[in-house]
């Protein structure tokens, strides 16, 4: 169901702990993601109404959502008007199964490709790959990926955890094998490395009879696709075939052509911090002629593939407002030392933490361990473009981690189990409750371990050493804040409501008071 | 059931929260922002001509500003400065353009093929529409634009701008113009990549070089021209 | 005015010169502060590893606890933002009608420390003389959730002797983040690690933040690292006058702060 390239991954904590370890891959990701934020905060300041903005484009996402199967039909009726042939997928066997079938229609055994996350997602190469047809992504960064027999690790920079010499050195071994091969005396200038592959695809875009795309934004009104993109792999691949395929989910969807004004301004200052993006494709349906401008043939293949799993949850369906920026990755603490890869999809950082388990759900270790990938800071919320709030359905999945419950999973309401492997931490959280509602118990605890305080070890064994292995612990004081107000103030006139256990759960109140006091007492 | 009805049914059951009566204008959409952070209109022109220019050549974009009498010997210039041998030119172009030029005119034709266009030299265009606030031209495949390969596949491209008829201070003005069922093209600059170390790069598959030429027409009574 | 203190289970625990701190604070610009005994804590750590439900009954508590409070102060960012940005929604999904709207009363009268004493009390300068160089961390949930903005900044500037230099990189994460810190261990010591490095940088003699859980993250890291860097809470520098302390003098009292945990 997922990418097949990330099957069988650890999960997030130790694939995590392992990209710490890369000096290497710390550094060009720090570099990048540096590089970009400040470029990014530069370029939304300069927009007075970017909040506006933002605000707008949650809204046009929302109202989307909220009837996306009239969205959607309406859309299919416009494409159809205008030539192409609408597809539903429910799930990636589905959708690779019909694009499988369109390729081999035109007896073509090569396609080109513009970079896609649908196509990642759906693990479209490999499947392919497998009816015999060979897929050649044409997206600077998704040729290194391929090239490299590498996976990708960012949304908008697939190969962001490469730097330029490793960039050099896997054309100037690999690109040989796939076509023209980079020049002997290639060197690590972004400049010759880009003309290298300007030249390495110029012969396959020339050739080619069939083409993938995914798309930013469908609208509905009048069944027009936009692709965003820099470099022109994106209008070869649109505008040079005779067959154009593209793959797109189902929320990708806007009402209205207007509507593509709000996003036209968020999506580029967000992704690549530009005021434009340097090339943006629109295009409705097919071309009516030969050598009229564009493919004859148009297909568009709607993509569910868990998405309406997301859609079913009130908290969850804000991840769908995603137009897949990076602004998130790019500002994340987790993601620039984690790196992406640790995410095990096709969608990394906060976005992935969120969409994934809600795609594929949580039933794998990796797959569970997501919403934990995140400290809750919230600069991914901050720079969020149509203020999808990461840390609120972050929260939302670790409750279904850890606690279970109703779910929508390939479109059935079902129960969940609580995930395993959460059983200490749940008596825990349970113990940990309890004291908390029982203030004297706190007190005896806190007595405690002042009396013992002497005694603690500075390094804990079990799972205390993962405070302990890089952190000193606290010094536990002579006297809690409680103990002292209540020796300095606690006589009668200390504090309005003096009694600890004071609720409205008496019974059970008094019952610890009383527990309180002969574990306290001693004290006395 | 077909894939289509699995995913709609899907959707219908997803959205129970949603009320039978509500209409999707139902739901708010707030537009408080900016139609445009720059007045249009004639008063205005000389200003946004200005920003265009700075924007376009912000990203890289080489600009030459002209009057109408000027164009044809400024596009001989550019042309000749380029080395070209060929131009290829789109359907509807003013001849009057490129009657000081040199190059051989290719002519687009349906039967061109990509190969044929990847051997001439330059292209020269006009365009829809430009917008100041983001530094970018728009082709719709109107009279003198032609096919979009065309302006993709050769390695230099000269784009003509009418200022400021066809100048729009902000992206919801230009949307405003276009017409969604032609093939569109918005351009920025010449082709570009982040990819390596998410640091601009320019010159990837599309032209490399890109020249934008703004034809300023005599500002009308009463305008002034900024 | 009916102030209450709420100091958290982890200042009350380990950090009692903060609680000390923010009451002297309060009670020097003449609010009388009560300290209701029956608070324990917010259910911040239940709530964010996604024990809703263990969460539900501290919310409840935390609302009947403050009952009648007119403002309810914290010295913790993330504690407050927990009660106003959770508290309510929590409620409301758990119980719904009067208490649901007990729970959003309680939560709209709590307050940070600094945006107490900014924006209730309207005061900046508290009178306070800290003689020590000293860098800020914003620390996330007063940044982001809260809005903190300069307030804390503001005090710590009309602070006698202090000099406040710039953190380089302040806006981002200490790699805290709860049960963050244990649960993905690695990347959490090398946030903190990179905060550590950006502190030692400065040259400052303590850093500063409004929140104990992330001061005793990044504490813990410094002392690790063998720093002299001290980590001390906001509190414990607007408590300091020139007599030493201003607290009740069981701490030390050194110009230094009340923090135990930086002996």
């Amino acid at each position: 169901m997922s990418g097949g390239t990330f099957l069988g991954m650890p999960a997030f904590p130790e694939a995590a702990a392992a990209a710490v370890r890369d000096t290497r891959l710390r550094g060009n990701l720090r570099h990048a993601t540096g590089t970009i934020r400040a470029k990014r905060a530069r370029a939304v300041a300069e927009l007075p109404d970017w909040a506006g903005l933002r605000a707008a484009g949650a809204a046009i996402k929302d109202r989307t959502l909220r009837h996306l199967d009239h969205y959607l039909e309406r859309l299919e009726e416009a494409v159809t008007a205008a030539g192409g042939t609408v597809h539903w997928a429910a799930d990636a066997a589905e959708a690779n199964r019909i694009v499988t079938q369109l390729v081999r229609a035109t007896g073509e055994s090569e396609v080109v490709k513009v970079k896609s996350m649908a196509t990642q997602e759906i693990g479209l190469n490999q499947a392919l790959e497998a009816a015999g047809i060979r897929a050649y992504e044409t997206d600077l960064a998704e040729l290194i990926v391929q090239l490299g027999d590498d996976l990708p690790s960012h949304i908008l920079v697939p190969a962001i955890h490469r730097n330029r010499g490793e960039i050099r050195d896997i054309f100037r071994s690999e690109m040989g094998r796939w076509g023209r091969p980079a020049p002997e005396d290639l060197s690590e200038e972004p400049a010759e490395l880009a003309e290298a592959a300007r030249l390495h695809l110029r012969e396959k875009f020339l050739r080619a009879k069939v083409g993938i795309s995914g798309a930013n934004f469908m609208v509905a009104e009048t069944g027009t696709l936009v692709v965003v993109e820099s470099e022109g792999n994106g209008r070869m691949c649109l505008t040079l075939p005779e067959t154009l395929i593209s793959v797109v989910g189902i929320e990708k969807v806007v009402p209205t052509w207007r509507d593509l004004e709000v996003f036209l301004q968020l999506l580029p200052r967000s992704s690549t911090a530009e005021r434009m993006n340097p090339y943006t494709s629109m295009w409705t349906g097919a071309a009516d002629a030969e050598g009229a401008d564009g493919p004859r043939d148009f297909h568009l293949v709607l993509l569910d593939n868990g998405r309406t799993d997301a859609l079913a949850d009130t908290v969850g369906r804000q991840a769908l407002r995603c137009i897949r920026c990076s602004a998130c990755l790019n500002v994340c603490p987790v993601y620039e030392r984690a790196g992406g890869h640790a995410y095990g999809s096709a969608y990394p950082g906060p976005i992935g933490a969120i969409l994934t388990p809600q795609l594929r759900g949580t039933v794998t270790e990796l797959d569970a361990s997501l919403p934990y990938a995140s400290s809750l800071c919230g600069a991914c919320y901050e720079v969020c473009p149509v203020a999808i709030d990461i840390p609120q359905v972050l929260v939302h999945l670790r409750e279904r981690v850890v606690e279970g419950g109703e779910a929508t999973v390939r479109g059935r309401r079902t129960t969940i189990r609580p995930a395993r492997g959460h059983a200490a931490e749940r008596a825990a959280m349970r113990a940990a409750r309890w004291v908390f509602e029982h203030p004297a118990a706190l007190r005896a605890g806190q007595r405690l371990a002042s009396r013992t305080r002497r005694l603690h070890p500075r390094r804990l064994p079990g799972p205390g050493r993962a405070w302990t292995a890089s952190r000193e612990l606290p010094e536990v004081p002579a006297e809690s804040f409680r103990d002292w107000w209540l020796r300095e103030r606690g006589n009668g006139s200390g504090g309005r409501k003096g009694r600890e256990d004071q609720t409205d759960q008496t019974g059970q109140a008094e019952q610890t008071e009383r527990a309180g006091r002969a574990e306290g007492g001693g004290d006395r | 059931m077909s894939d289509r009805e699995t995913v709609l049914g899907r959707i219908r059951g997803a959205l129970r929260d949603v009320p039978r009566s509500e209409t999707p204008d139902d739901v708010p959409v707030p537009r408080e922002y900016a139609r445009a952070r720059l007045p249009s209109g004639t008063g205005a022109a000389g200003a946004l001509t200005g920003l265009l220019a700075e924007n376009l050549a912000d990203y890289r974009a080489v600009v030459h500003r002209t009057g109408e009498d000027g164009l044809p010997l400024l596009l001989c210039r550019l042309l000749a400065t380029r080395g070209s041998a060929t131009v290829l030119v789109p359907p509807g172009l003013p001849p009057h353009w490129l009657k000081a030029a040199d190059p051989v005119r290719v002519h687009d034709r349906a039967a061109s093929t990509a190969r044929e266009l990847d051997s001439v030299d330059s292209v020269v265009t006009g365009c829809a529409v430009a917008i100041a606030e983001t530094g970018t031209i728009v082709l719709d495949g109107g009279p003198g634009q032609g096919r979009r390969r065309i302006t993709l596949i050769p390695d230099h491209h000269i784009c003509v701008v009418r200022a400021p008829g066809q100048v729009v201070a902000s992206v919801p003005e230009a949307l405003e113009r276009l017409a969604p069922a032609r093939p569109l093209t918005w351009i920025s600059g010449p082709s570009a990549t982040s990819d390596i170390e998410l640091d601009r790069v320019e010159g990837v598959h599309g032209p490399r070089t890109l020249e934008v030429v703004l034809v300023e027409d005599p500002a009308p009574e009463g305008g002034g021209a900024g | 005015m009916r102030v209450a203190l709420f100091v958290t289970c982890v200042t009350d625990t380990l950090y009692p010169g903060t609680g000390r701190a923010t009451l002297a604070v309060l009670e020097r610009l003449g609010v009388e502060v009560d300290f209701p005994l029956a608070q324990s804590c917010c259910g911040q750590p239940q709530f964010n590893t996604g024990y809703r439900r263990e969460t539900e009954p501290l919310v409840r508590r935390f609302a009947e606890v403050f009952r009648g409070y007119d403002h309810i102060v914290t010295p913790s960012g993330s504690c407050a933002a927990m009660v106003r940005e959770n508290h309510p929604r929590i409620a409301a999904r758990a119980f719904g009608g009067r208490r649901a709207d007990e729970v959003a009363g309680a939560a709209s009268r709590t307050y940070e420390l600094s945006e107490f004493l900014v924006d209730v009390l309207g005061v900046t300068d508290v009178g306070a003389y800290y003689p020590h160089t000293v860098t800020y961390h914003p620390t996330c949930h007063g940044l982001r959730t809260l809005g903190l903005g300069d307030r804390p900044r503001r005090l710590l500037e009309n602070v006698r002797g202090l000099e406040l230099v710039e953190l380089p990189g302040a806006r981002e994460c200490c790699g805290f983040g709860g049960t963050f810190a244990v649960k993905n261990a690695a990347v959490s010591a090398a946030m903190g690690a990179d905060k550590a490095r950006g502190i030692e940088g400065t040259g400052a003699e303590a850093v500063c933040a409004v929140d104990n859980s992330c001061l005793m993250h990044i504490g813990g890291t410094l002392a690790r690292r063998g720093s002299a860097v001290r980590p001390v809470h906001l509190a414990e520098i607007l408590a300091s006058t020139d007599g030493g302390t201003a607290t009740d003098g069981t701490a030390g009292g050194t110009a230094g702060g009340t923090r135990e945990a930086a002996r």
